[in-house]
């Protein structure tokens, strides 16, 4: 059966970019355009995974990851960053924050599905 | 007007390769002596690839004889590569090997096509998680290559954003390396557990000593069946009875030789076949 992944990324481009990849390996992709939007999206029904952006307006992505551990648990979904950002500080973060794996901007197929394998997403 | 290989400049080119690092190049290959040797040919203002055979065939031109063989020789490699044969080596091979080499005893890994260190290295994080399962033993890690150029990369162990992305897992991003803008560099203690040489899979394998567990993986492809069988033969000769070999995938030693006889259920895994008047009586040391 088809991975249901979140999208959340204020770029469009961005966001059309990983759904090419993610459909074309068998998933099944929505999106939201910042961490309100994604919390709206996962109320309504949780993804098996999320693939979230750091810098977005409204909400970013650290502060959509707590709230969304606060309201649904630690276990579930996961989640993983994809941001410019690229230095240990925000790793850190990201992952004692409940992130599962951490994808560094610029992406390809072959980084975005490689992290989504090693965390077990696939 | 770009002037075609010449049959005398291929053979020229082609024979360097094989003779000096086993390389096969087919005719069906010569864009691939087109695109890896450009570099070269601005480098030393010359107009093709014929022009570059030329100067190979003059006296005085072992630099750039080097150069050639390094620039064709493929560099692929990141960490962690095709995950199973870690996974086999961290589960499996670590604590047999363990069980086998009693405490304060010494024991050697080879990465055997080293290129810019990710194998070496990925083999030596393992080792550093399984610490408390090594206790005082001593094992050596040795990378070797014959390209230069990824082998002072993997002696200095500093990786850009793109190859620490590629098979490393966060947790071990996080854990061994640090941030050296814009690259990322591997933490001195995993870098003092692996050393890295320069050598010659067609050399005399001897000087380096004898090797427990020998990863050579996407390397016999490029050799031509000869070739292949003396290298995996003095591999052999250089492992004890218990030694594991990992190639890569899409390789085998089945038809190559009888010294290596692959581990039951685990593919691109081998183990030494000691006794040569009975090796095709007898299954590797390993198994059981």
């Amino acid at each position: 059966m088809a991975r249901n992944c979140l999208v959340v990324d204020d770029s469009r481009i961005v966001r059309k970019v990983a759904r090419r990849i993610l459909e074309a390996n068998g998933c099944a992709v929505s999106e939201a355009a910042d961490g309100q939007q994604a919390l709206d999206v996962c109320r309504a029904g949780l993804p098996d995974f999320i693939l979230l952006d750091w810098n977005m307006p409204v909400m970013d992505g650290i502060a959509f990851l707590r709230a969304l551990r606060g309201e649904f648990g630690a276990d579930s979904p996961a989640v993983v960053f994809c941001t410019t950002e690229n230095d240990m500080t925000h790793i850190e973060m990201a992952i004692t924050s409940g992130a599962r794996e951490y994808i560094m901007k610029p992406f390809d197929e072959e980084i975005l599905m490689g992290k989504l394998g090693q965390a077990g997403l696939l | 007007m770009t002037i075609p290989l010449s049959a005398t400049a291929f053979a020229t080119l082609a024979g360097l390769l094989k003779t000096r690092s086993g390389l096969i190049i087919g005719q069906d290959k010569v864009y691939l002596l087109e695109t890896r040797l450009v570099s070269i040919l601005r480098r030393e203002k010359l107009p093709d690839l014929n022009a570059l055979a030329d100067r190979l065939g003059r006296p005085g031109v072992e630099p750039l004889a080097r150069d050639v063989i390094d620039a064709m020789t493929t560099n692929e490699s990141f960490f962690f590569r095709d995950d199973k044969p870690f996974q086999h080596f961290r589960l499996q091979a670590l604590p047999r090997l363990l069980a086998a080499r009693p405490p304060g005893t010494s024991s050697r890994i080879w990465s055997a096509a080293a290129s810019s260190g990710q194998e070496a290295y990925s083999l030596a994080m393992i080792l550093a998680e399984s610490k408390a399962l090594i206790g005082d033993r001593k094992i050596e890690i040795v990378g070797t290559d014959i390209a230069r150029e990824p082998l002072a990369r993997a002696k200095e162990g500093q990786y850009t954003q793109f190859e620490v992305q590629r098979g490393l897992p966060v947790q071990m991003l996080m854990k061994y390396f640090k941030k050296e803008d814009p690259n990322w560099r591997i933490e001195a203690a995993i870098r003092q557990m692996a050393q890295f040489r320069e050598f010659n899979l067609l050399g005399d394998l001897r000087p380096l000593g004898r090797f427990d567990i020998v990863f050579c993986r996407n390397v016999l492809i490029y050799f031509d069946q000869p070739t292949k069988t003396r290298v995996l033969e003095a591999m052999a000769a250089q492992m004890p009875p218990d030694g594991l070999l990992y190639l890569g995938g899409a390789e085998t030693v089945l038809g190559i030789t009888s010294r290596f006889a692959p581990l039951p259920g685990e593919r691109g895994v081998y183990g030494v076949v000691t006794a040569p008047a009975e090796r095709q009586a007898l299954a590797p040391a390993w198994v059981g």
